[in-house]
């Protein structure tokens, strides 16, 4: 009787004790983040192998987002005799909501995964232990060093994404289906505000940039140091980050884009 | 993979980054003309009813931007609307100018329309535009056709 009365008061303690350790391990991130500035060599292969290889599928996809939005922007704004706006709606769909979004979607999947997966092996092989071991810091030298590249790469990605699917667009827009082209780009121009649209995107990616670094490292040097638990590790990392990104997403839009 | 082809690769997709930032800022945004004006004179223009009229809409007069709206309030003594005019230096307009809020197609945006008067003086920082013509208010203009119709009827 008394077990089970507590049981859930245990759980709701360990639930507060975990946020509490997350954030923790957040603000360690950052502060060591910036300090790992100073191993610029470090950082330098991080975004080497989280930026750089991450590209083709950014690019890819972006394009094939723009041509997608061209094609269905199309269809429904012919109805109303608008096709003129089709820059104007690829681009603010882009730039305000899916470049964010699906980059911030697609890093948790490709470059998230692997830095869970990369924690949780070195953990499980006992590598972050030996570190310790000569007093090296793991989370100076191995983690904050990807968490600052990742950081800094979304941004970067998101805006090659919202720029090919804007490309993407005006391939299939204006060369394909035969839009015409000044209007496309000048409806465009008068529409998209350098700052309230351009500049709110950028601040929403480096949130999604935050998230997806902290939850990737986080999942990976809290996993079970066994094949299994880094397994699962792994899936908690995609299925967290997606979460986080999609709830954050609304909370910003309601935030940045409802005020008027 | 040597040291120097890390260091450019990351390089290539730095830059590559920013470049795309530029290019949604200037080239589908409105970055370029936000900063590319130069300098400009302040009007004030008092309007009846300012309709769906927004900040950094477009001044046009004969169809060419010359300015952008800075901002709109309301004056609580004449309770109409202040609209406030940011026009280019390099253009001068009479000082009986007129100032009509249009809209650019049948959904489009609205905007300010010059029409130039023939006062031989120039408008200068500070002036207001003493002729207006309010937006056109869809109620409005559906009230003053029934009301038409109504009287006709009785005729």
């Amino acid at each position: 009787m008394n077990g089970s009365l507590l049981a859930p008061l245990r759980m709701l303690i360990e639930f507060v004790a975990a946020v509490g350790s997350g954030a923790r391990f957040f603000l360690r991130l950052c502060v060591l983040g910036l300090a790992s500035l100073r191993r610029r060599r470090l950082v330098i292969d991080q975004i080497h192998f989280i930026g750089n290889y991450s590209l083709s599928i950014i690019l890819v996809s972006g394009l094939l987002i723009g041509f997608v939005l061209g094609l269905q922007g199309y269809y429904t704004l012919r109805r109303y005799g608008s096709e003129e706006a089709l820059g104007l709606l690829v681009t603010l769909s882009l730039v305000r909501e899916l470049g964010p979004v699906v980059t911030g979607l697609l890093f948790a999947g490709r470059a998230g995964t692997s830095l869970t997966a990369e924690i949780g092996l070195m953990k499980a092989g006992e590598q972050l232990d030996a570190m310790a071991m000569m007093a090296v810091d793991p989370v100076a030298r191995v983690l904050a060093p990807r968490f600052i590249a990742a950081v800094f790469c979304v941004p970067l990605l998101t805006s090659l994404f919202s720029m090919f699917g804007v490309l993407g667009g005006y391939l299939v827009g204006v060369e394909m289906i035969g839009v015409d082209g000044g209007a496309f780009w000048s409806q465009m121009q008068s529409g998209v505000d350098w700052f309230d649209d351009v500049g709110n995107g950028v601040i929403k990616s480096v949130v999604f940039g935050f998230t997806v670094a902290f939850i990737a490292l986080f999942v990976g040097y809290t996993a079970r140091p066994t094949p299994e638990g880094v397994a699962r590790a792994t899936t908690t990392t995609v299925v967290a980050s997606s979460l986080a990104i999609l709830g954050l997403d609304f909370i910003m839009t309601a935030l940045m884009f409802s005020a008027y | 993979m040597k040291r120097s082809g890390v260091d450019l690769l990351v390089g290539l997709f730095v830059l590559l980054g920013f470049a795309a930032l530029v290019f949604l800022a200037v080239r589908t945004g409105n970055m370029s003309s936000a900063f590319n004006m130069g300098p400009t004179y302040e009007v004030r223009a008092e309007f009846d009813n300012v309709g769906g009229l927004k900040p950094r809409a477009a001044v046009r007069s004969a169809g060419v931007a010359v300015g952008r709206v800075t901002s709109i309030s309301f004056d609580n003594q004449s309770f109409r609307a202040t609209v406030t005019l940011a026009l280019d230096r390099r253009y001068e307009f009479p000082k009986d100018t007129s100032a009509k809020i249009l809209t650019s197609g049948l959904l489009g945006d609205q905007y300010i329309g010059l029409e130039p008067g023939g006062d031989t003086e120039n408008l200068a920082g500070g002036d207001t535009v003493m002729l207006t013509q309010s937006a056109v208010v869809l109620e409005n203009l559906i009230g003053q056709f029934l009301y038409g119709k109504a009287s006709e009827g009785g005729q």
